[in-house]
């Protein structure tokens, strides 16, 4: 196998109806952007669903690490504040 | 369409309706038949994926036309008894699409070329006056837009590839060009197909059908070679070899026993 | 693939102990060598079995007695191909190519699943690996969609839920020929005289031979031991030949009352390993096939990645 023959990989992102994301279906290999949306409509939306497809060169993502979890999402465990359930309000009182 | 008057049209007779769609399935038929002959052969997995969609959507359209067929016949005759039950000089395809898969050159051009020309035509159908066939050929026309996008890609990109796709595409063009001049050349049934509405004028058809074929082929480097050899005669049953072993390797399983259901 | 932290002891406990728990493992996590090196094999193994397996039934294509046939076993076969991509993408998330994953494929040193080096001789073979070899795959399938390792479990769920066709048309195209013809009713028996073994055999080894069983368990990427997993199939599949008037061809098949389980006779494991070691009716076949492919499509590739080059190149100029 040389790199002559290598196609790169692709990450596919499929919106499945409009109103919802885009969401990440799983990865394919093409030649060029053109080919990967071909591609992808034809390995991931065979059974309807798809709405809208993205494709995006795989090299191009930045992920965060994992072991970087614990500085990163943690802190958010504490700012409990944040969230509705935090604050006391009477039963009796609508609309709030 | 718009040549012919609503006032000027001339009902269509059956038995042109029924030959003109045993054209239309036949050619779906055998064209989708060869394609899927590239199951597990495809130079990528994505590709084998993408060349049975295709085949799908041609077996696919053949079901409706034959259908409509079998219906407009009444015989009884349905969308199997036509397609297994037929001798290969019964079959009424186009010479294009009875041609061999070849390499992947071949393969790809055979298919851009049809999906170019049902496209057009199908557009046409599509707001022709017989409803059946006008529904089938608007679901049949969507299909063939994404054909010819798709197959009109790889024309592109082995054209302008490597010398190696390059010379292999040359080498297509010149072994499939001859088939394509039969796709226009309109015969007494079509004449009154398209007088009554139900057709579009093959001129049109074949305007559409340079328009996408030019542009792509620029594109993919490719020069349209000089017209030379035309031959003609499939939608009449005149066939070359080739067909009657595609046929027969079709229908081997089915006319074991024609009362069998399987 | 991200640097990984050493193997320590510590790690090994917590990672044991996360998936123990039914914790799921995601590509960048750390992952002890031997988890990612076994996940590798199964999941390429998986795929290649995937893309091996278009062969047989896809020899039927063009020969089905029906239009409706024709396309039912089209869709299918090409979903086969869809569920390599997915299980190869999978696997990539570990680190390995897809081209690595295929050269070991061609030159041979990967597996695949032993059952496609049987030839399909009769249309009746189609119904019999939807009916029989689809069965036991998905009986296989549905506790890795539970696996440990995300990427694996997410291709298997949307794998189960699209095979879930295959059987049923297997089923229905045995139907038709039980029901059908004296000679119909011939083929579809003489096919699961065929086919039942080696679905049966598909398993894998007992249990107490299996080589890896006992750390793929534990390590959540096998959920159920293969004589389980078995006993599930025939118990399952002794109902539907009933329903269908067919036999099994096991004079030892027989009920255990006390159990609730049928029990069948002894399997011919020496066969088993002779097609494993490639000596099956159509190892060399299989192969072969494969291989004409791979070089067949080699300048088609080249054209695509010159292309995607020149593309490129006249962006580039455009752009300047």
């Amino acid at each position: 196998m040389t790199e002559k023959t290598v196609w790169p990989l692709f990450e596919v992102f499929i919106r499945s109806r409009q109103g919802l994301s885009h969401v990440h279906a799983g990865s394919l290999h093409a030649a060029d952007a053109k080919m990967a949306l071909e591609n992808a409509r034809d390995v991931f939306t065979r059974r309807g669903e798809g709405s809208s497809i993205w494709v995006v060169p795989s090299q191009t993502i930045t992920a965060s690490a994992p072991e970087n979890k614990g500085e990163l999402y943690d802190p958010a465990d504490s700012k409990i504040y944040r969230h509705p359930t935090f604050y006391d309000v009477p039963d009796d009182v609508e609309f709030i | 369409m718009a040549a012919v008057a609503e006032s000027a049209r001339s009902m269509p007779n059956n038995n042109d309706l029924f030959e003109t769609a045993l054209r239309l399935g036949d050619s779906a038929l055998i064209l989708g038949q060869q394609l899927a002959g590239w199951n597990a052969r495809g130079p990528t997995v994505e590709l084998d994926i993408a060349l049975q969609n295709q085949a799908l959507d041609l077996v696919g359209q053949a079901r409706l036309f034959l259908d409509f067929a079998g219906r407009i016949e009444g015989q009884g005759r349905d969308e199997d008894r036509l397609a297994y039950f037929r001798n290969a000089d019964e079959f009424r395809n186009c010479l294009l699409v009875e041609q061999p898969n070849g390499d992947f050159a071949q393969t790809v051009l055979r298919q851009f070329f049809f999906s170019a020309y049902a496209r057009a035509l199908y557009a046409g159908m599509a707001a022709g006056s017989e409803t059946d066939l006008a529904e089938i050929a608007a679901k049949a026309e969507r299909e063939m837009a994404y054909h010819v996008r798709h197959t009109g890609e790889w024309v592109v990109r082995l054209g302008d590839g490597t010398e190696e796709s390059h010379n292999r595409m040359e080498k297509a063009l010149v072994a499939l060009w001859p088939f394509v001049h039969e796709l226009f050349m309109a015969d007494e049934i079509d004449l009154r197909m398209i007088s009554a509405g139900v057709l579009p004028p093959f001129d049109d058809v074949k305007a559409d059908w340079l328009g996408s074929i030019q542009a792509v082929l620029e594109r993919a480097t490719l020069t349209v070679p000089e017209d030379d050899w035309m031959p003609s005669g499939g939608r009449a049953g005149r066939h070359g070899e080739g067909l009657s072993y595609i046929v027969s390797e079709m229908q081997s399983v089915a006319r074991c026993d024609p009362e069998a259901q399987w | 693939m991200p640097a990984r932290e050493p193997d320590c002891p510590e790690r090994r406990a917590a990672f044991d102990a996360h998936v123990a728990a039914e914790g799921k493992v995601e590509p960048r996590d750390w992952m002890p060598a031997a988890y990612q090196k076994t996940l590798i094999r199964q999941i390429s193994q998986h795929a290649h079995s995937e893309i091996i397996g278009m062969q047989p039934e896809g020899n039927w294509i063009s020969r089905a007695p029906s239009l409706r046939r024709k396309v039912i076993l089209m869709a299918k076969v090409q979903d086969e191909a869809g569920h390599g991509l997915y299980l190869y993408s999978a696997a990539e998330t570990l680190g390995v190519s897809r081209d690595e994953m295929e050269e070991k494929l061609l030159d041979g040193t990967a597996k695949y699943s032993s059952i496609f080096n049987y030839p399909t001789l009769t249309w009746a073979d189609v119904g019999a690996i939807g009916w029989l070899v689809d069965g036991a795959a998905i009986i296989n399938q549905i506790p890795i969609c539970r696996c440990s390792y995300g990427p694996y479990a997410r291709a298997m769920m949307r794998i189960c839920k699209e095979e879930s066709f295959h059987q049923r048309q297997g089923f229905e195209l045995m139907m038709a020929l039980a029901k059908g013809t004296q000679a119909q009713h011939a083929m579809a028996q003489d096919a699961l005289n065929r086919w039942w073994w080696p679905a049966v055999m598909m398993f894998g080894p007992p249990d107490g031979e299996s080589v890896h069983s006992r750390q793929n368990m534990a390590w959540r990427i096998k959920r159920k031991s293969n004589d389980e997993l078995r006993q599930k199939f025939v118990d399952m599949t002794v109902k539907q030949a009933e329903a269908l008037g067919l036999e099994i061809p096991d004079p030892d098949l027989s009920f255990n009352s006390d159990t609730g389980h049928w029990e069948i006779g002894p399997i011919d494991w020496d066969e088993f390993w002779t097609v494993v070691k490639g000596h099956g009716p159509c190892n060399r076949q299989r192969m072969a096939h494969r291989r004409n492919a791979h070089e067949d499509g080699v300048w088609v590739r080249e054209a695509a990645v010159a292309f995607a080059a020149k593309q490129r190149a006249r962006t580039t100029q455009q752009a300047a």
